[in-house]
């Protein structure tokens, strides 16, 4: 038989006892459904997480601290103190039991970062700290952080600030534009805003930037504004106007720069480097990294629901053609008889396996579909409604596919055993039967 | 004349030491090209045995089976599949048709096997329906038919392929006398004017007479033999 006539002929078959055909599919059916739909979570979920994480700051960016080799970790009772090195200087955040020491680095490290190859920038990463923003009228708090690199953010309108220009520039996000005293996003493009600021000596004074963009509202991570350096420089200039020159000049933080277009192991190797020179560095990603782990964690223990579900489908189907194989015995020994080689009798009820699964998997990832977009349309006006831009559950085609094609391997699978009965049986037995 | 199909001494048993049973003891004899041929005898004669393995549907357990003067034993599966398809038909007294499909999806069931393309099938399942006198009933479901139509269906199946041999197993055992009897002409009229040999397991005095030549079996042996 043709390939084309052993499916038509699967088909009709599976088609004889619609009821037991049926019910097996709705096994398959609910399978597929759950393994799609957590899935589908947790696909809309990470890539919603991936465009919030760019909100953050610019994924070519990696955050650099002194490798702490004394404070972190549990102690055992024998080790000994921590050596003074009268080279090292440690800043103490937080306080209390939640405080925690870190080393501090000088313009001697910045050069040392600098000097690794691909590094294409390194600056102190200092914390800005002004004392509000204001638009035509009205003064408003405010979190500013400069911006490294080129921008991800999600832009509502305009574009991320230049680092390059001499020019004061600053991106705000979307909830400020109203406040600052303009109707829409667009409005506010190119226009000025007015940045207050106090010197470590107590004196504030005022600087103006010239708003280049409007953020889409982080979800993930603070609301801030973003700076470009001449702002950042000439408001750390006021800010730490009057502190000792040691404390001005030693930072917790460098944020260096490497070319946007680096592959994950480029970058891994990059860190690398930097951790055999004594520095740990981190990118947005590493960061994106640990919050997907955990959420790979509850996707796969849902999958496994699922899988089990699909478990005792397929012995389902075992039993569904076990039984078809029985019924059909006449009509095995016939086809037999008119020269129907075993291979292929094995091929046609294997193909009648496929078909459940093909149909089950097929209908619970179109069903899982339809229920997502339901979801997502009613979440968009309710419970999802502070979530811009999430589509709880997302089914990209590669997902789909595996599903289905691995369902119908699973299908197969369970296909082998009466498919191998029935390529066995002995032609004349089988025409004797009753 | 030319042997479609002979036997050289085979013997079939079943079972083991003192519990075996032979259902064939010693058979030889020959078929020719255009024959028909009655196999004779009682329920539990090993007459169907003896069908099952000339159709090499079978094995014997001793002797050999020469398919035009080759030894079947030397035939690996693929070519006796092919051979049964394309040189044998079968009718069975049980019809074996698939009752939920039409009467042409049942008669091109050999073609389906044998890879034949879609379109030469369906000429082929028509000009044999038309030969059994079944065009009208070409796109009713097999399970509609009465008994002699469901026979004929068969015997269109077994046609479909030009076969040299039809092998035919008690084809008038669930017709009544009158149906019996237009299933008898028919093959007759095929063995006459097609010149397909006619091998037929029977009961049926009034068929077997008909044959050219009647093999009577009793125990697994042959007793005596009609003249050609």
């Amino acid at each position: 038989m043709k390939f084309i006539d052993l499916l038509q002929t699967a088909s009709s078959s599976m088609l004889r006892s619609k009821a037991r055909t049926f019910l097996t599919i709705i096994a398959i059916f609910i399978g597929a459904m759950t393994i799609t739909l957590t899935n589908g979570i947790g696909t809309g979920i990470k890539s919603y997480l991936n465009k919030q994480i760019g909100n953050l700051g610019a994924t070519n960016v990696l955050t650099i601290q002194l490798t702490n080799t004394t404070s972190s970790g549990p102690k055992s009772a024998s080790s000994a103190p921590a050596p003074y090195n009268p080279n090292q200087k440690i800043a103490t955040t937080g306080g209390g039991r939640e405080a925690q020491k870190q080393l501090l680095m000088t313009a001697k490290d910045i050069s040392r970062i600098k000097s690794i190859p691909n590094i294409l920038s390194a600056i102190p990463a200092r914390a800005i700290t002004p004392d509000y923003i204001m638009g035509t009228s009205g003064k408003y708090q405010l979190s500013l952080e400069q911006q490294f690199g080129t921008t991800t953010a999600q832009m509502l309108a305009g574009g991320g600030v230049n680092d390059n220009s001499s020019q004061n520039q600053i991106t705000v996000p979307a909830n400020y534009v109203r406040s600052l005293g303009y109707i829409n996003n667009q409005a506010i493009i190119g226009k000025t805003v007015t940045i207050g600021i106090t010197s470590a000596e107590g004196n504030q004074s005022t600087v103006t930037a010239t708003v280049t963009g409007v953020q889409q509202i982080a979800v993930v991570g603070p609301s801030a504004a973003y700076a470009n350096t001449a702002l950042a420089n000439q408001l750390y200039g006021i800010q730490s106007t009057g502190l000792p020159a040691a404390i001005v000049n030693s930072y917790s933080t460098v944020a260096a720069t490497f070319p946007s277009n680096f592959t994950p192991t480029q970058i891994t190797s990059l860190e690398n480097e930097l951790k055999a020179k004594g520095y740990t560095g981190q990118t947005i990603k590493d960061k994106e990294n640990t919050i997907f782990t955990a959420l790979n964690v509850v996707i796969i223990v849902f999958d496994m629901f699922g899988a089990i579900a699909l478990l005792a489908a397929s012995f389902g189907i075992v039993n569904t053609l076990l039984m078809s194989v029985q019924e059909r015995t006449k009509e095995i020994g016939l086809m037999k008889a008119l020269g129907m080689s075993p291979r292929r009798i094995f091929a046609l009820f294997s193909i009648e396996a496929v078909l459940i699964g093909f149909w089950g998997s097929a209908l619970g990832v179109g069903f899982a579909a339809l229920i997502g977009k339901a979801v997502n349309a009613i979440g968009r006006h309710g419970f999802l409604k502070d979530f811009t831009g999430l589509s709880l559950l997302t089914f990209p085609l590669t997902t789909v596919a595996t599903v289905i094609i691995g369902i119908m391997l699973i299908a197969f699978l369970a296909g082998t055993l009466p498919a191998l009965r029935a390529s066995k049986k002995d032609p004349i037995e089988a025409l004797r039967y009753e | 004349m030319s042997t479609v199909v002979a036997t050289k001494n085979i013997s079939k048993t079943y079972g083991k030491g003192e519990a075996a049973f032979w259902a064939l003891d010693n058979v030889s004899l020959s078929i020719n090209a255009g024959e028909s041929v009655a196999v004779v005898g009682k329920s539990g004669s090993g007459k169907s045995t003896l069908m099952h393995i000339l159709a090499l549907l079978d094995k014997p357990s001793k002797g050999s089976v020469l398919v035009k003067d080759k030894d079947a034993s030397h035939m690996n599966g693929r070519q006796l599949d092919t051979l049964r398809n394309k040189h044998y038909g079968f009718v069975f007294q049980q019809f074996f048709l698939n009752e939920n499909d039409t009467v042409l999806n049942n008669v091109i069931l050999p073609l389906k096997i044998g890879r034949v393309g879609r379109k030469e099938r369906n000429e082929r399942g028509l000009q044999v329906l038309k030969a059994v006198e079944l065009e009208e009933k070409t796109n009713s479901k097999a399970g509609a038919l009465s008994g002699g139509q469901k026979q004929r269906v068969c015997i269109a199946r077994a046609l479909i392929n030009n076969p040299s041999v039809i092998f035919a197993d008690e084809p008038t055992g669930n017709l009544d006398s009158h149906t019996g009897k237009t299933i008898e002409d028919l093959l007759f009229q095929l063995n006459k004017q097609q010149g397909i040999t006619l091998i037929i397991v029977t009961h049926d005095k009034d068929i077997a007479e008909r044959c050219n030549r009647q093999i009577h079996i009793k125990d697994g042996r042959l007793t005596s033999r009609g003249d050609a």
